[in-house]
């Protein structure tokens, strides 16, 4: 049975046609889009709880009850990771939640975790009916997902998902994000013995370190970590692939195939005056300072510099939760500094509207040029140059230029720079034969995620350069299923 | 794992532990450095692996007590563990035979020199090693020093052992005796300055094993960075060697201030 087959024997199903035709598609379309519950942008900004609260059971069903179940859902082709979606959400319609749970970790590792961070507004959403043909609000597919995996969380009932037989083949992967997670998940489903090597002394990658507790609580990484490990993946934290072990180590420990998603490691500055004062740092510094060793905690041995008026340099999702984490840890201004305009951000529209809620200014069209600091070495004054918008450049956007004279002086105590990250080196240094890119990217097949070496595969920002939570784990399905088939081939 | 199997007091300041890690025993080369944690809500900080061994499987370090992480890790005992440690870090020493090598250490820096001194014994060259200290107290690792080097001179502030002086004077009293080709120093940021300077005057090759600010130690974070050449490197993959005369050691002296005012103990 292919896929297209499989859907449509799924979408046949008693339960499916009974809970199609208990309401008529007017009735389903008439409803409105549900809005997410928030905190309070006042109460949240000064503190570190989740901003979304997530739905109620009655705003969930509801909302499922929107979604036509369409014949050929398109939803499912937004998705990297190919979640059975109109499966899921009539589950959710017909109260069934344990049951949409279960039907999203057919394919998703981390639905908890991408019914949060997922940009389902370009995804899924984008290429629901709602959106391509009725020209409403698509089905909010990301707010189902979040509820039908905190409902099963919350309930105790975690369900593992079937496992084949072990089949003894042992298998390492470098790195515990995203797509390093989500390439463990699927190998163990098919029965090999997967080992996850962590250069950290904490599993979960960018997860952890990278995206704030307020967006992603670390708790809810740890559930779906410790679901991972209830099938069997063992994890080992600091341990560095190329470093404390290598490729032939592993090679001659027996492992027949090795997934590496060691991500983006080196944050990028902008060479420019004064960039290496104290207090200008990398978002992925802060971030990790914050996140991942809990700094602004007093019981914490690692120092934070706390800014009263805060800088962050670029447009990204990584620039919204810095600046959304310099207002809690109590900045007075924060700003977001961004050379062109609002509406080419890369951020999300969701943690813009966030951002601009909690009271963060946006100096688009602005471009740092020049850091000056106190006798100290402390950064106090930046110098941004205006921009203007030019001709569209590559990326379709339209280049910004500046504005010849017009440059403006802002106070500062504190400047994150987050603009973009470069693969980290590591390991196409260690992995003789490895085809590497001239950004530094590992080059692999697009289709099945296999490097130069036979049995090296490799997925995430290691080979993208800078992607999403989603892509990544996207890349890690594909990789498994790949290296599953070639290594039966063998 | 990373159990502490022995520890020895080198003054009340400086701890030698020998930690379990058979992994990083195996890997590791002269010049390598790890990161260490103590406790769940401890700091990640970048230690100078001092030697290692590969049948005992344990790793040495030399730690001086400067802060509130390296304090913890100082007050370990035989027995009780490292929460974290993670390594072998950074690019090996470059070793080759070039001819006469004075090896510069000063404080605890001497310890991380000791394989560097070996490693260039060992592939010919003549080795003649500078350890500097505040006072006899102070200077650590000579009798291991000894083993490895042509020679010795010992310099201390105070006078109370070797000759009275700076490890600049050390130097340079082997300097305007003999044909030096290459000087490898490693010790406080000032000291690695004026070594620095002093052998830039008479065109020696000199490399400086920094010790800078980390989180991850992996190239993640850049809180390591410094300028060399005019650009800006990453101690913990670029480096932690760099040609001396090239680094900006002014930057580095004030960016090692970076938290001086919010560290714990002054919170």
């Amino acid at each position: 049975m292919n896929k297209e087959e499989y859907l449509a024997a799924q979408r046949n199903e008693a339960w499916r046609e009974a809970v199609r035709k208990s309401k008529k598609n007017k009735e389903r379309t008439d409803i409105p889009r549900v809005r997410m519950n928030e905190l309070d942008p006042d109460y949240r900004s000064r503190n570190k709880e989740e901003v979304n609260t997530g739905l109620t059971a009655e705003q969930a069903v509801i909302e499922a009850q929107r979604c036509l179940d369409c014949p050929t859902p398109t939803c499912i082709t937004g998705c990297p990771v190919e979640v059975n979606i109109p499966k899921f959400i009539k589950n959710i319609e017909r109260g069934e939640f344990l049951e949409a749970a279960k039907a999203l970790k057919e394919t998703s590792a981390l639905p908890a975790v991408c019914g949060r961070v997922c940009p389902q507004e370009k995804q899924c959403e984008s290429k629901c009916f709602y959106t391509q043909k009725l020209g409403k609000e698509a089905v909010a597919i990301g707010y189902l997902e979040r509820f039908a995996a905190d409902y099963e969380r919350e309930s105790g009932n975690i369900s593992i998902p079937e496992i084949k037989a072990k089949n003894g083949r042992k298998i390492a992967v470098v790195g515990s994000g995203p797509a390093g997670l989500s390439f463990s998940g699927d190998m163990a489903k098919y029965g090999y013995d997967v080992t996850v090597f962590e250069a950290l002394h904490e599993i979960g990658g960018v997860l952890k370190y990278g995206i704030p507790e307020f967006r992603l609580p670390n708790n809810i990484v740890d559930v779906e970590i410790n679901n991972l490990k209830k099938m069997g993946v063992n994890f080992i934290t600091n341990c560095i692939v190329g470093k404390t072990i290598s490729y032939e180590d592993l090679q001659d420990e027996g492992f027949e195939g090795i997934f590496v998603a060691s991500g983006a490691g080196l944050p990028n500055f902008m060479n420019i005056k004064g960039e290496n004062l104290i207090g200008v740092m990398s978002s992925n510094e802060y971030l990790t300072r914050v996140n991942l060793m809990d700094a602004a905690n007093p019981e914490s041995d690692t120092p934070i510099l706390s800014g009263k008026s805060v800088a962050v340099i670029g447009g990204g999702n990584t620039a919204m939760d810095s600046v959304r984490t310099a207002k809690r840890l109590g900045a007075e201004r924060a700003m977001i500094i961004y050379r062109r305009s609002e509406e080419e951000m890369p951020a999300r529209l969701e943690e813009i509207k966030h951002a601009k809620e909690e009271g963060v200014e946006f100096m688009t069209l602005c471009n740092p040029i020049e850091y000056t600091g106190n006798e100290r070495g402390r950064v106090t004054k930046m110098c941004v140059q205006k921009m203007q918008l030019g001709e569209a450049d590559a990326s379709g956007r339209r280049r910004p230029v500046p504005i010849e004279g017009a440059t403006e002086e802002v106070s500062v105590d504190l400047v994150i720079v987050s603009v973009g990250v470069s693969p980290n080196p590591l390991i196409p240094s260690a992995f003789k034969g490895l085809e590497i890119s001239k950004w530094g990217t590992i080059i692999v097949n697009q289709e099945t995620m296999q490097s130069a070496l036979n049995n090296v595969y490799a997925g995430g920002d290691i080979v993208r350069g800078g992607a999403t939570v989603i892509l990544a784990m996207g890349d890690g399905r594909k990789a498994a299923a790949a290296m599953h088939e070639y290594l039966n081939q063998k | 794992m990373n159990k502490i199997v022995g520890k020895e007091l080198f003054s009340e300041n400086v701890v030698k532990l020998e930690v379990e890690a058979p992994l990083i025993a195996k890997s590791r080369k002269a010049g390598h450095f790890v990161i260490v944690k103590c406790g769940a809500k401890g700091e990640r900080i970048p230690l100078t692996i001092a030697s290692a061994d590969t049948q005992k499987g344990t790793i040495t370090l030399v730690i001086q007590r400067v802060g509130v992480s390296s304090r913890k890790i100082c007050d370990l005992n035989v027995g009780d563990e490292i929460t974290d440690l993670v390594g072998p870090l950074g690019k090996a020493t470059h070793i080759e035979k070039v001819g006469t090598v004075v090896c510069a250490g000063g404080g605890v820096g001497v310890a991380p020199l000791l394989p560097i001194v070996e490693a260039f014994k060992k592939a010919g060259n003549r080795v003649v090693t500078v350890l500097a200290a505040r006072n006899k107290d102070l200077i650590i690792l000579e009798k291991q020093m000894r083993e490895h080097s042509d020679e010795v001179i010992i310099k201390t502030d105070d006078g109370s052992y070797g000759s009275k002086g700076l490890i600049t004077e050390g130097i340079e009293s082997v300097i305007n005796r003999e044909k030096v080709d290459l000087c490898v120093t490693i010790g406080p940021a000032i000291m690695m300055k004026f070594v620095s300077l002093l052998t830039k005057k008479y065109n020696i090759p000199t490399v400086a094993s920094l010790n800078t600010i980390m989180v991850d130690g992996t190239g993640m974070c850049g809180a390591c960075r410094i300028t060399v050449d005019g650009k800006t490197k990453f101690v913990c993959v670029d480096g932690p060697e760099f040609d001396a005369h090239q680094v900006n050691f002014d930057e580095l002296l004030m960016r090692l201030g970076s938290y001086k005012e919010v560290e714990p103990q002054n919170r």
